[in-house]
């Protein structure tokens, strides 16, 4: 059974210099509260692995902003102006993956996989440092498992048991994140009385430590 | 002639949309290659998919109809059409890079004879990184770069690409205002000259090598 808490209550399970993972794309399906509530600590110098950095006025773009992330894992970060000053100042960290590639990624850690081969990068400057492997003729890049210390997601519906599930397009990387970080942590715009329907459940419970009554920037 | 913005870009909006057939499955950059849609010809229904998770992309929405919980990988509200569904980004890229997308339809900084395209980075002054562009472009049956055929007059079709790479040799086909390539192992080829153009405009703007063979039913 897990926890249902506050967002303020969620700050303790954070510490400086840890890796966050945070779901969402843009302002879909992502998580602000427990956001808000770190963001009024003098915690930081966090890595953040995420999609993209939003935008400057919500969820992880204000960690951005206020200057809480030293590195960002992303794919994204144009529609963030703020993440690009930063980077071109030298003030962060900004390690560019390819979307795909970031998803398969954070799933090798959560499915206890070594790593993926993918062919995306390959003959591009995503391909410096990597190692190549050659299977049946055809040339992939070695992309190794990338973890967490805090997963922060978002879901629609939450039960008791922890189980999530989507409306929309919200799933994105809320799905895949809970399976690979230590302290899962989810926002939850509807906490269910009753158990969901084991037909509609899209994360099982089992990977779920913490849920907190919130929803998402992009869907109050 | 001088084309206005607005009607350069549907010019190439409505020429790329020629290129879908009935029930292709269809991924669209944000912009120009968006526009394509309106110029569907008639009976053809394509299911256009987004990197974000929708399957069978709908209608764009206004702030008073939007669904916050469903957008495109722009950021804007949309519906979801009959039998069509979300997914998670797992889903989503396994669809690209597994190759169930039947056109991809990007807009480009560059894309040179090869069949190389940049368009995710100008080092020191464009970087918003690649997103799904470039597993997007790895498993796509059909490559369709669309775009204006120069920026500033500077030629953006070219002999070798300088900026980062996005894909190395996988362009099919460049749309633009003043006509079509086609590349192939074989090399590139001028398919169509636009109405707008001519072909003494097309190799003044044109940095690359390519070899006039029209299709004869070109307009």
């Amino acid at each position: 059974m897990v926890q249902i808490i506050k967002p303020a209550e969620a700050v303790q399970f954070f510490q400086n210099k840890q890796t966050i993972m945070i779901g969402g794309f843009l302002n879909c399906g992502s998580p602000e509260l427990v956001i808000a509530e770190i963001l009024k600590t003098n915690m930081g110098e966090w890595t953040l692995i995420a999609n993209d950095t939003a935008y400057p006025d919500s969820n992880r773009g204000k960690l951005i902003c206020a200057g809480k992330i030293k590195k960002a894992i992303i794919s994204h970060i144009g529609t963030n102006p703020e993440t690009v000053r930063k980077m071109n100042a030298g003030e962060i960290e900004i390690d560019l993956e390819p979307q795909g590639t970031l998803a398969e990624r954070i799933r090798a850690a959560g499915a206890g996989l070594g790593g993926i081969l993918t062919p995306v990068g390959i003959g591009t400057d995503v391909a410096k440092n990597k190692q190549i492997i050659a299977v049946d003729g055809r040339d992939y890049l070695l992309e190794k498992p990338l973890r967490a210390d805090i997963a922060l997601v978002y879901a629609t519906y939450a039960d008791r048991f922890g189980n999530l599930a989507f409306a929309g397009s919200t799933r994105n990387f809320n799905v895949l994140m809970p399976m690979a970080a230590d302290v899962v942590i989810v926002e939850a715009e509807n906490i269910c009385e009753e158990p969901l329907d084991p037909n509609n459940v899209v994360v099982p419970g089992i990977f779920i430590d913490y849920i907190v009554a919130g929803g998402s920037d992009g869907a109050k | 002639m001088e084309l206005s913005k607005d009607e350069t870009q549907k010019i190439i909006a409505r020429r790329v949309a020629q290129e879908f057939h009935n029930n292709d499955v269809v991924t669209l950059g944000i912009g120009l290659p968006t526009k394509a849609i309106q110029y569907l010809p008639e009976n053809v229904e394509i299911i256009v998919q987004s990197e974000n998770g929708v399957l069978g992309v709908g209608a764009y929405q206004d702030e008073t109809t939007r669904d916050e919980h469903i957008i495109n990988a722009g950021g804007m509200g949309v519906t979801i059409n009959p039998g069509g569904c979300f997914v998670d980004s797992l889903m989503s890229f396994n669809m690209m890079r597994g190759g169930h997308i039947d056109i991809t339809v990007l807009g480009a900084l560059q894309v040179d004879e090869q069949g190389n395209m940049a368009n995710w980075c100008i080092p020191g002054k464009f970087t918003p990184g690649m997103g799904g562009a470039m597993d997007l472009v790895v498993g796509t049956k059909k490559l369709i770069i669309a775009m204006e055929h120069t920026a500033k007059g500077v030629a953006k079709i070219v002999k070798q690409c300088t900026l980062p790479l996005t894909v190395a040799h996988k362009v099919n086909m460049i749309i633009t205002e003043k006509g079509v390539f086609e590349i192939t192992e074989q090399g590139m080829f001028l398919r169509e000259i636009s109405p707008y153009s001519s072909l003494d405009d097309i190799k003044n703007t044109t940095e690359a090598d390519f070899v006039v063979e029209l299709c004869k039913n070109a307009a």
